[in-house]
């Protein structure tokens, strides 16, 4: 990685900072903390599906695994949350790794892919439903209490620069995995695994690392969702929404570049937000525009749009 | 594990059989597409709510009886799909597996949402007086409307059979099955028989649809409850095989049933998912053999 590479991305962090000096409102800075947790999801995403070309309909599995371990082991064992939340990202990355073992090793592609990944999201959402251990259907509440040291905190402000921090994070590592070895076998097995197992490319183990870091981002994603709405149920933590939110950020603002999810994520969400002003609270209109926005986006891919944004290639 | 008197495990299997035929024909319009355009349809689900809340209008607005609006549902969603598949998924993918995954999930999500922000999220039923019926069958009582769909699910995959095999557009929807270029090659217009197989397969689901809402009901996720139902049976069956999904359709119909007494309900949905995972990791060809 050169400075060229990493300036951005801290360019990006220092700009988005100051959004909590000049905007106090409650609204705004929820928003703007949604957006994020929602561009960790998605960053998970892209790992596996924008740069290796694995598409995945369920990253659900992840996220809510992160979740749901953030809060179960602090509400039912009282362990600290930040410790918690660690236990949920590797949590998550063990339940990618076995979902990447079990159906990389059948060798199952592309649609296969989507569909295996969408019944482990939703074996998981089924049985976070029925068991106690979960909180079941009722779901399962984290006492407020907040301190600092509880991850929770009194101020949106400081909650707001945690995820922007972890957000930071994420694109460092993405773009030193997009500048590394395993990124550029990871890229070869997308364009076609065949020919990268040809040049001795262990696509296997490629998959593995990519799917492992992949549900670790979107695990901890589903952290700091429990951790900042201190709610969970199973279609919350399970759901196709999220599966769904984590896919469409990265193919609209560009999958497999460093910065896609990000602006997809902001893109996707002020266009929610905008239209919930101009028609109302009509439910599943924003779902509306996303489908047609997708549908749009590959229809009319918009690489020629945004070239710079693909780093130097 | 509970032990149940062998009347109850029977009924159960019963209308398992009875439940999975209607399952198996939702399967089929999905094996169809699958087995010509070679694509995973996510937005069957979404086409399959749809066919439910126009049979569900055809009753409130026009007093059509579920069973009497196949009639007229049966060409609407045929065009529908055609029309679907003409002018969205086909120009859209440029021929991108990825591509058609991506749009048919557009397309889905566009479905389910115009439905929640249109009908919202309640729960809609018709009421039929013939809904609460019960045939007896030696010791077992089975409900009227799954009889009915029991029946015309069969008669219409023997329809459907019929006019793959002894119809000239059946013949070419085979040919392009086979091999599109060489179809290509011979005159057989490709996107017209992609067009028409998607419709047939939308058709399907217009007759599902009327089938189940005399005994469901329906809301903007119903189709989601059948998708991943209808995915498991299509790779149970073979992707692309017919009778593989009408048989596929009373296996898991029954599997349902039965985790459904044992595991009860909540759980019950268990049984599927696990059942497509294995075959998936394990037989992704299918038990009924057709090629991958």
């Amino acid at each position: 990685m050169t400075a060229r590479d990493v300036l951005p991305i801290l360019l990006f962090g220092a700009v988005a900072a100051l959004l909590p000096v000049f905007v106090t409102a409650g609204t705004l800075l929820n928003f703007a903390i949604f957006t994020l947790i929602l561009c960790l999801a998605a960053q998970g995403w892209n790992i596996l599906g924008g740069f290796g070309g694995q598409y995945s309909f369920g990253h659900a599995a992840f996220f809510g695994t992160g979740a749901y371990a953030t809060a179960v082991l602090q509400v039912r064992y009282g362990v600290n949350p930040y410790v918690t939340f660690l236990a949920g990202i590797a949590l998550a990355s063990v339940v990618g790794w076995v979902i990447g073992f079990l159906s990389f090793r059948s060798g199952l592609r592309g649609s296969y892919f989507a569909l295996v990944t969408l019944a482990f999201a939703e074996v998981f959402r089924v049985l976070s439903n029925a068991v106690p251990f979960t909180g079941g259907a009722a779901g399962l509440l984290i006492p407020l209490n907040q301190r600092a040291a509880n991850f929770q905190f009194e101020s949106r402000g400081w909650f707001y620069l945690l995820v922007l921090a972890l957000v930071v994070v994420a694109l460092l590592l993405t773009r030193a995995l997009e500048r590394s070895r395993l990124g550029a076998q990871l890229v070869a097995v997308r364009e076609n695994e065949d020919a990268a197992r040809a040049v001795g490319v262990d696509a296997l183990r490629v998959k593995l690392s990519a799917i492992t870091l992949s549900a670790a981002m979107t695990g901890a994603a589903g952290g700091l969702y429990a951790q900042y709405f201190l709610y969970l149920d199973s279609t919350i933590a399970y759901g196709t929404w999220i599966s769904v939110e984590a896919l469409l950020a990265p193919i609209i603002g560009g999958a497999g570049t460093v910065f896609g999810p990000v602006i997809g994520a902001v893109i996707l969400h002020t266009l929610a937000e905008a239209t919930r002003m101009m028609v109302g609270r009509i439910p599943g209109i924003d779902l509306v525009i996303y489908g047609v926005l997708l549908i749009l986006v590959v229809r009319f891919p918009p690489r020629n749009l945004l070239p710079w944004l693909r780093g130097r290639r | 594990m509970r032990n149940f008197p062998p009347e109850i495990v029977m009924e159960a299997v019963a209308n398992g059989l009875l439940t999975g035929a209607v399952y198996g024909l939702v399967a089929l319009g999905l094996t169809l597409v699958y087995g010509v355009l070679h694509i995973i349809n996510f937005a069957h689900g979404a086409l399959l709510t749809l066919a439910m809340y126009a049979a569900w209008v055809a009753w409130a607005a026009f007093g059509l009886d579920p069973y009497v609006a196949i009639l007229p549902l049966v060409p609407i969603f045929f065009a529908l799909g055609y029309g679907v598949q003409r002018l969205v998924i086909g120009p859209a993918s440029r021929g991108e597996d990825s591509n058609i995954l991506l749009v048919t999930l557009g397309l889905s999500i566009v479905l389910e949402n115009a439905m929640l922000a249109i009908f919202r999220s309640d729960t809609l039923s018709v009421q039929v007086d013939y809904a609460m019926e019960v045939i007896e069958a030696g010791p077992m009582l089975l409900s009227f409307p799954r009889v009915v769909g029991f029946g015309v699910a069969f008669v219409v995959a023997a329809v459907l059979f019929v006019l793959l095999r002894m119809t000239d557009t059946g013949r070419a929807i085979r040919a392009v099955a086979k091999e599109r270029t060489g179809a290509a090659l011979v005159g057989i217009d490709v996107g017209h028989v992609y067009a028409v197989t998607f419709g047939i397969g939308t058709a399907c689901l217009a007759v599902a649809a009327c089938l189940l809402l005399p005994s469901f009901y329906v809301n903007p996720r119903v189709g989601n409850a059948f998708v991943l139902v209808a995915f498991t049976i299509v790779v149970l069956g073979g992707m692309g095989s017919v009778p593989g999904a009408l048989l596929g359709g009373l296996v898991i119909g029954v599997v349902e049933s039965l985790s459904g007494l044992y595991l009860g309900d909540s759980l019950g949905q268990l049984g599927i998912f696990v059942i497509f995972i294995l075959v998936l990791l394990f037989k992704p060809t299918g038990l009924f053999g057709a090629r991958a």
